[in-house]
């Protein structure tokens, strides 16, 4: 078959080259089970689930785009990426717009958005770039100026204040500079550094931010305020009992007992509804598309593709254990969306670009195990 | 460690490793986490949540209706919706505020202000509004605005029946009257049922209903709202015509005990109690009390007539107008020497009546006002129902024996009054009275014998006679008895000089007595304060109006009465 004299076969071949059918699996399966999940969260509207096919649509055209950029054009990428995003920063910090008591949004005229976003993958790009340019001779320094590289974004998006997309950011700058092989002795003296920063660092903090850390030691110390989501997402999860209530009959759901219910508690619907068994099979999914991530990683030819595609994976990881561990009380109340589920489309866009990029990186991959 | 840094970027397996370890540790917390709250603690969560929803509702029940003999409501519930908000869920434009404002006859800034406080869960917009109203707020359609039904009292009757009937508070409680009274009847057993809840409060799901709820009953009284409505309009109109500061009028069917009518001037709107004065809120016919004055001559005489050591032609020396006891006199206007028994009565005479009751013991008189229910409530039920003053008698000194007479030195209710002169109605039998509807004859307590009685009613027909006291006390079509009362008022211990209560007594019609009528004016300050003059005529009203209303035959010509000309009006002593 034909069209337009193009042999079909050829056409087909040209658009699923380079897609690696097993991320895309994984990732399309968490997606669909998001819509799944949204439609219950938000009382059966199709609306909001038509909103957020649309913005999946859009994630898989961008994750088929960037999974045919060879890791070479990324690399070349890194730096122009990086500095858009923290010039960005810059201009929030000067001209954002506040939403909720907080500067994290740019309006640009047709759209708004958060430039933090940018750095959730620019990050990672920027520091495996610069390490792959220093491959043969890593010294200390190189590390400080990593280090650098990572505290400015991260403390002009702190100083939103946006704590969560800061500590997302921070760990995706962490996890490069971990692969690139820090010394255990420099991160042990990192360590030391961090518990004794914290201290000063939460006199730092917001009230509602430390409310929300002492809310998790013990929420009922504020039922009504801070304590409130996550007295009222681990009820919904307990709720769920060994098989949950099934899908959309989530009472804690729909009786509005549970904020936040399409977007970054999405995981107490779940878990309602889904129960133990689902929220297995939830994490199950979870550490295949990591494990396939590692796998990528491990594969990689070159350190840059090896050290981006680590972070992107353990950038996944952090999403959903942070979420998870929100949700089920056992982490403070932090805004990340569990990935491929919460409602959103940023945070979807980010995620299928970071799987393209793993896709791209796997194409061009070592054919030679050293 | 320069050295050492390229070999562990080439080889970072134990990293891959502790990399690998950190996750699988991280979910398997995740995981245990979900085990210990879906699998371990499940059953505590499930209640925790269900608590979350799950409420028991007060299904209130709905209120008794009192309603006259007749079946016309005097009080009802009528549904009405309470508007309230949740201020933090609330986004309306000024437009749509300014909108619900006018609907809700509310201030708008007012209105804004109680939708500002967002910190607040539920404040109440307006309570109690019309059905129609509570729809057109409805259909504005405002998020974060909610109803709820409540019910409202509404009294038909207003001001005529407002003593009677009473009123209950916000929460629908009885508070005063009848409402108070019967509270446990009228108000009924409130049920409860299981339903489900949303966070915002709204009602998802009717679960069970645990307990029906039991409405109030019914509560039919006895009083005819054409009786009351004529009798508290004549008495007002009385009222206003003497300028007097009060009035209170009883009807009592003499049958069956039932009072047909009981009112009060002044009275208030029991729907808009907005503004109300203690004066205008009090029964006075059942809670107040009065030197009842000459309208209890009759009781002393009756006992005369009685002990057989009189009859009404029997002559009682008056003297020239007064009577030694002890240091005291006592005076009479009238210019006669000599009366018989039955023109004391006619003419009230206190001097007469002093002299009948000094030849009693002071013993029977007690004990015949005793009797007669003086010094004991009436026993209706009603609240605050005034027992008066009735002094034993081993107290009473000569010149008090003989001024009880003619009615000082003893308290009495209006209520009290009609109710003793029932005897003179029923051939001696004193009737039980009620406020609820039972039209069965009623089985009384005989007092005195039915002769007496008779003798009675025929002296106080001489009464409404011209040449007795109170002409204008009759009606046409019906043959009426009764007898006056004008007494000094008390104050400070003695008795004012110019301020009197105006008072009369009667029953009709005299061949087969059907009611007994109580008038009581209080401080008539128009010029006249004879109770002939001011009250009598409140009772020839009401007198006719309820003898025609109850269909009661007439026994007199149907011919008209002259006003009785300027001798034929015999002064009373006061």
């Amino acid at each position: 078959m034909e069209i337009a004299g193009y042999p079909l076969r050829r056409l087909r071949a040209q658009i699923v080259e380079g897609i690696d059918p097993t991320l895309f699996t994984l990732a399309l399966v968490l997606s669909l089970l998001g819509l799944a999940v949204l439609y219950s969260a938000s009382y059966e509207n199709a609306t909001r689930v038509a909103n957020q096919t649309a913005n999946l649509a859009a994630a898989l055209l961008a994750m088929w785009a960037v999974a045919k950029v060879p890791p070479q054009t990324l690399a070349r990428l890194a730096v122009p990426a990086y500095a858009a995003g923290v010039v960005l920063l810059l201009a929030v910090a000067g001209f954002g717009e506040v939403v909720n008591g907080a500067r994290r949004w740019l309006h640009l005229g047709f759209m708004r958005f958060q430039p933090s976003e940018i750095l959730k993958i620019a990050m990672p790009m920027m520091l495996a770039w610069y390490f792959h340019r220093r491959e043969d001779a890593i010294r200390l320094r190189d590390f400080a100026l990593a280090g650098l590289l990572l505290a400015v974004p991260v403390a002009l998006i702190a100083r939103q204040p946006d704590l969560g997309t800061a500590l997302l950011v921070a760990a995706a700058g962490f996890y490069v500079i971990f692969f690139a092989g820090i010394g255990w002795k420099v991160l042990a003296g990192l360590g030391v550094l961090v518990l004794a920063s914290l201290p000063p660092l939460w006199g730092l903090l917001h009230d509602y931010q430390r409310r929300r850390i002492l809310t998790l030691l013990d929420p009922s110390q504020d039922p009504l305020g801070a304590g409130y989501h996550t007295i009222q997402s681990t009820i919904a999860v307990g709720s769920g009992g060994l098989a949950g209530k099934g899908w959309l009959n989530g009472s804690q759901t729909h009786l509005e007992f549970i904020p936040e219910r399409h977007t970054d508690f999405i995981f107490a619907v779940f878990s309602e509804e889904f129960g133990l068994l689902g929220n297995l099979g939830l994490l199950a999914l979870y550490a295949l598309l990591i494990a396939r991530g590692l796998t990528i990683a491990a594969g990689a030819a070159t350190l840059f593709g090896r050290l981006l595609a680590g972070a992107i994976t353990l950038i996944f990881f952090t999403y959903a254990l942070v979420n998870m561990g929100m949700v089920a009380g056992v982490l403070p109340v932090v805004g990340v969306p569990l990935p491929f589920i919460s409602y959103g489309g940023t945070a979807l866009l980010t995620l299928y670009v970071g799987i393209g990029m793993l896709m791209s990186i796997h194409r061009h991959r070592r054919l030679i195990q050293t | 460690m320069s050295a050492a840094a390229p070999a562990l970027v080439r080889l970072p397996v134990w990293r891959a490793r502790f990399v690998l370890a950190g996750f699988f540790a991280a979910f398997a917390v995740i995981a245990g986490r979900s085990l210990y709250l879906q699998a371990m603690h499940t059953d505590f969560l499930q209640e925790k949540g269900e608590a979350r929803y799950s409420r028991v509702l007060t299904v209130p029940a709905t209120r008794g209706r009192i309603l006259d003999r007749n079946g016309e409501a005097l009080a009802v519930s009528t549904p009405v919706q309470s508007v309230w908000a949740i201020p933090g869920d609330v986004s309306a434009s000024p437009a749509q505020l300014r909108r619900l404002a006018s609907l809700l006859g509310a201030d708008a800034g007012e209105l804004r202000r109680k939708l500002g406080d967002a910190s607040r869960d539920f404040v109440y917009l307006k309570r109690q509004i019309a059905p129609e109203t509570a729809e057109r707020v409805a259909q504005l359609g405002l998020e974060g605005i909610y109803q709820h039904p409540e019910y409202r009292r509404y009294y038909p009757g207003g001001e005529v029946t407002a003593h009677v009937v009473g009123f209950t508070g916000v929460d629908e409680a009885g508070q005063e009257g009848m409402e108070l009274a019967f509270e446990a009847s009228l108000g009924g057993v409130p049920g409860s049922r299981r339903v489900i809840k949303d966070r915002r409060g709204r009602v998802v799901e009717d679960i069970e209903s645990i307990r029906a709820a039991q409405d109030g009953r019914d509560l039919t009284l006895s009083i005819d709202g054409k009786i009351q409505s004529l009798a508290y309009a004549a008495l007002k109109e009385a009222v206003l015509a003497h300028r007097a500061t009060a009035g209170a009028l009883v009807a009592l069917d003499v049958q069956t005990g039932e009072v047909l009518a009981l009112a009060n001037v002044p009275s208030f709107n029991p729907n808009n109690r907005a503004r109300l004065s203690g004066a205008q809120i009090r029964n006075r016919a059942l809670t107040d009390v009065f030197e009842p004055g000459s309208t209890l001559k009759p009781f002393t005489v009756a006992l005369a007539l009685e002990s057989d050591r009189l009859s009404p032609a029997t002559r009682v020396q008056i003297g020239n107008g007064g009577l030694r006891v002890a240091q005291h006199v006592i005076h009479d206007p009238h210019p006669e020497s000599v009366l018989t028994v039955a023109q004391v009565i006619q003419k009230s005479s206190n001097v007469g009546a002093a002299r009948i009751a000094l030849a009693l013991g002071r013993e029977d008189m007690w004990r015949l006002f005793q009797r007669a229910g003086f010094g004991a409530p009436p026993q209706l039920g009603f609240p605050g129902e005034a027992a008066g003053r009735l002094r034993p008698a081993a107290t009473w000194r000569p010149i008090e024996q003989a001024t009880m007479a003619y009615g000082h030195g003893i308290s009495v209710s209006l209520m009290q009054l009609a109710r003793a002169y029932t005897m003179f109605a029923r051939d001696g039998e004193l009737v039980p009275v009620t406020l609820q509807k039972s039209p069965l004859p009623a089985p009384g307590t005989r007092v005195l014998s039915a002769q007496t009685a008779r003798e009675m009613r025929a002296m106080l027909e001489l009464a409404v006679q011209p040449g007795g006291t109170a002409p204008r006390a009759r009606i046409m079509g019906w043959r009426v008895a009764g007898k006056t009362g004008t007494a000094h008022k008390q104050e400070n211990g003695g008795y004012a000089a110019d301020r009197y209560i105006a008072s009369f007594v009667g029953l009709a019609p005299v061949s087969a007595p059907r009611i007994v009528v109580a008038v009581m004016i209080d401080e008539p300050a128009g010029g006249q304060y004879y109770g002939g003059v001011v009250a009598a005529p409140v009772f020839a009203q009401v007198a006719r109006g309820a003898l025609r209303a109850l269909g009661v035959p007439y026994d007199a010509p149907l011919e008209p009465l002259p006003l009785p000309g300027a001798h034929e009006e015999a002064r009373e002593s006061t």
